[in-house]
């Protein structure tokens, strides 16, 4: 009975449909407007016409325009980068003076007084202490540097800007202009960018979105960049332009990671994901003064914190890790070093080395410790360091000194260079690749999301490597 | 760095200061559900944490809540789930953010409604207030962003508006504090009964739709007595909304 009624109320909406014509959502959506302007004329004045939106404008029209809003938007990107770099050297040997050379020496000490066996204090105090002692040194300072103004530009409306002035770009290469905001988030983190693609109504353009934004360079990432480009790049110039080198270079990689997110947008937008580009509208919100004190507090404790905590609930197994790898041993030699030599070549022909290439899989949980592991394994295999032993990490005093440690590993510039670019160019890591399916709910794109970057990069390091060789 | 500010509503006889207790992300055993919906970049997230006394990151552009936030608070000992809903222009459209910004009000049945407005853009904001109201009648607007229109120089007669759109207005600066203890007074007044709402009505459609409306809702109102939104599911039903049908014919408005 009940359900006889349910389905004449269809049968009749149906019916209705057809009697009022294809107009129905028009005609709803201009009433309601129309309802909006009499209720807003009978109780909204406004006076001396909106001054500060003058102001907006004013500015919008700058950052936005055809000619400034490129330059302005890679100036304020390097400002943000510079005092990064800068910023952050000092205090980062502060805290691995604290860490490595006054705690952990006592740790041992107090090892050995306890008589604890000697694999045992070696798997805890070399493996993992240090593991998690290197990450906060090492990721702590930029990203406490980083993440703030990262922030205040947010808070003070400029990354829908962004969005406006890349629109063009993301609409040439058929893909949705919000993929901008979705890239901007990935800046942060790719997991929160791939969250983010849940503003994009297609969801063919939701897809690319999703698959692409591990070209933004995530903060996981950027210590790597900053790092390799200080020791490396920063050194082939002379003295007075090399943190300007190094920071061009990882804006250099930074815009390569855009160009390769709006090639394979393209890309994917002519072959398996075809589809028309939708519009959508983009509202500029007013630019706001941002609560100082306040977003400094809430980015300190909403993401450096956070994700410092992810970085050393990877790197304390990876840590341990890496100490089993490197006094396990197979015949003469450890694990590490079979798996080292075994994948040399290959390395080689990419322009990488074992180490790199090893480091990479011990790391696949989180990207954040993947230098501290090439450092350690770099270590272990070229014997210096004294008497750490293996598997040990040794201080970082300087980011000369761990220069010094690449260079004895038999690092060249083209190592670094490929590093940069591999490290731009890999799999997402493993909480991405969880939230990708998470989002899509597809193991096929989950699959593609996940092998095409590192496809990519492998292809990308080889060639360079290969014309490299050339000169 | 941060003064507190007091609002004149706190030292009020009517706002009962001892009786707010912010829960954070306690939500258990809670007497009222309230939703929060609005346009992006209207300080939802701001009022959210306002509310429940967390620090959820609140971003200066469009889309940033994308995850359904949950937080609590407890005033005069009923406690109060704020679910944070993603910021939608509309509710019309077939996008994921807006589809379960809709579905919540409309199968989550709330128990209050709060819709953030930026003070400074009413009429643009004004599409999505009357959407909700065709959905729900318990419903409060919190027209935040009041310091920004004040020195924009827009004015707001708060109670014409009030009595237009038939639900309780309460102005707001959400980041300073302000408006929120009147806010709270009004959500507790509507939960309990004490206001009761006669929202407005969407009333510039065409003849032709309009009677097709009217012949529905009396169809749905025979099957369905007592529900605030027939006309809504008119609406929804005129555009073939499939997850409306369903719904229907699992009766989950029952």
């Amino acid at each position: 009975m009940k359900k006889n009624n349910i389905d004449h109320i269809i049968e009749l909406s149906n019916e209705l449909r057809w009697q009022i014509g294809d107009e129905f959502h028009d005609n709803l959506t201009e009433g309601i407007y129309a309802d909006a302007a009499d209720i807003v004329k009978d109780t909204v004045k406004t006076s001396d016409s909106e001054k500060r939106f003058r102001l907006d404008a004013k500015i919008d029209k700058i950052v936005t325009s055809k000619y400034f809003g490129f330059p302005i938007m890679f100036l304020i990107l390097g400002t943000v980068l510079w005092l990064t770099i800068v910023g952050a050297n000092y205090p980062s040997s502060l805290l691995a003076n604290l860490f490595l050379d006054t705690i952990h020496p006592w740790l041992r000490s107090g090892a050995e007084s306890i008589n604890m066996p000697w694999w045992l204090s070696g798997f805890l105090i070399d493996g993992v202490y240090l593991a998690v002692g290197w990450v906060i040194a090492v990721m702590l300072p930029p990203m406490a540097i980083f993440f703030p103004m990262f922030t205040l530009l947010e808070d003070f409306g400029y990354l829908p800007r962004v969005a406006f002035n890349l629109d063009a770009l993301f609409n040439k290469s058929g893909a949705h202009g919000k993929q901008a905001l979705t890239m901007s988030m990935g800046f942060g983190c790719n997991a929160a960018g791939v969250v983010a693609t849940r503003i994009i109504d297609s969801p063919r353009e939701r897809l690319i979105a999703i698959i692409t934004n591990n070209f933004s360079l995530c903060n996981g990432r950027w210590p790597t960049q900053i790092l390799i480009a200080t020791i490396f790049i920063g050194a082939v110039v002379p003295e007075s332009f090399s943190s300007i080198a190094s920071l061009l270079a990882v804006i250099g990689i930074a815009v390569l990671g855009m160009a390769f997110m709006f090639g394979v947008s393209w890309a994917l937008s002519k072959t398996v994901l075809k589809g028309e580009v939708s519009t959508f509208n983009l509202e500029l919100p007013p630019y706001r003064p941002p609560r100082f004190w306040k977003t400094i507090y809430t980015s300190l404790i909403d993401r450096t914190l956070i994700v410092l905590w992810r970085a050393i609930v990877f790197a304390a197994p990876a840590g341990a890790v890496i100490w089993l790898i490197s006094n396990l041993h197979i015949g003469d030699e450890s694990i590490a070093a079979w798996l080292i030599n075994g994948m040399d070549g290959f390395g080689f022909l990419i322009g990488l080395n074992g180490v790199i290439l090893l480091a990479y899989i011990v790391a696949i949980p989180a990207n954040e410790i993947v230098i501290p592991t090439i450092l350690m394994l770099t270590v272990m295999v070229t014997g210096i360091g004294g008497g750490a032993g293996a598997g040990v990490m040794f201080e970082l005093d300087s980011i000369n000194a761990t220069g010094d440690i690449l260079k004895a590993g038999g690092w060249t510039l083209l190592t670094a260079i490929n590093l940069m670019l591999f490290s731009l160019l890999h799999n997402p890591c493993s909480t991405t690749i969880y939230t990708i399916y998470k989002e899509t709910n597809s193991v096929k794109w989950t699959t593609v999301a996940s092998i095409m970057p590192v496809i990519l990069g492998f292809i990308v390091c080889f060639l360079v490597a290969q014309i490299w060789r050339l000169f | 760095m941060e003064t507190k500010v007091n609002s004149a509503c706190e030292t009020c006889e009517h706002f009962n200061k001892e009786g707010l207790k912010k829960l954070g992300i306690q939500t258990d055993n809670f007497d009222f559900v309230v939703a929060l919906a609005g346009n992006p970049n209207t300080g939802k997230s701001t009022v959210f944490n306002a509310l429940t006394g967390l620090r959820q990151h609140t971003g200066n552009w469009p889309g940033k809540t994308v995850m359904r936030a949950e937080g609590g608070f407890e005033y005069n000992t009923n406690k109060y789930k704020l679910v944070d809903l993603p910021g939608t222009y509309s509710l019309l459209s077939t996008s994921e953010d807006e589809a379960a910004a809709r579905d919540f009000i409309l199968f989550g049945k709330p128990d209050v409604t709060i819709i953030v407005v930026d003070a400074n853009r009413l009429e643009r904001n004004l599409n999505l207030v009357l959407q909700i109201l065709e959905i729900t009648d318990k419903a409060v607007l919190c027209l935040n962003l009041m310091d920004e229109a004040k020195r924009n120089k827009v004015e707001i007669d708060v109670r014409t508006l009030s009595k237009d759109l038939g639900i309780p207005v309460v102005p707001a600066s959400a980041r300073f504090n302000k408006g929120i203890p009147e806010l709270i007074q009004t959500v507790s007044e509507i939960a309990s009964g004490q206001i009761v709402c006669k929202p407005h009505r969407i009333k510039n459609v065409p003849s032709n739709i309009e009677k097709a409306v009217r012949t529905l809702t009396a169809e749905i109102e025979k099957e369905f007595p007592n529900i605030p939104n027939s006309r809504w599911i008119a609406f929804r039903l005129l555009e073939g909304d499939k997850e409306i049908i369903k719904a229907l014919k699992s009766g989950e408005f029952v």
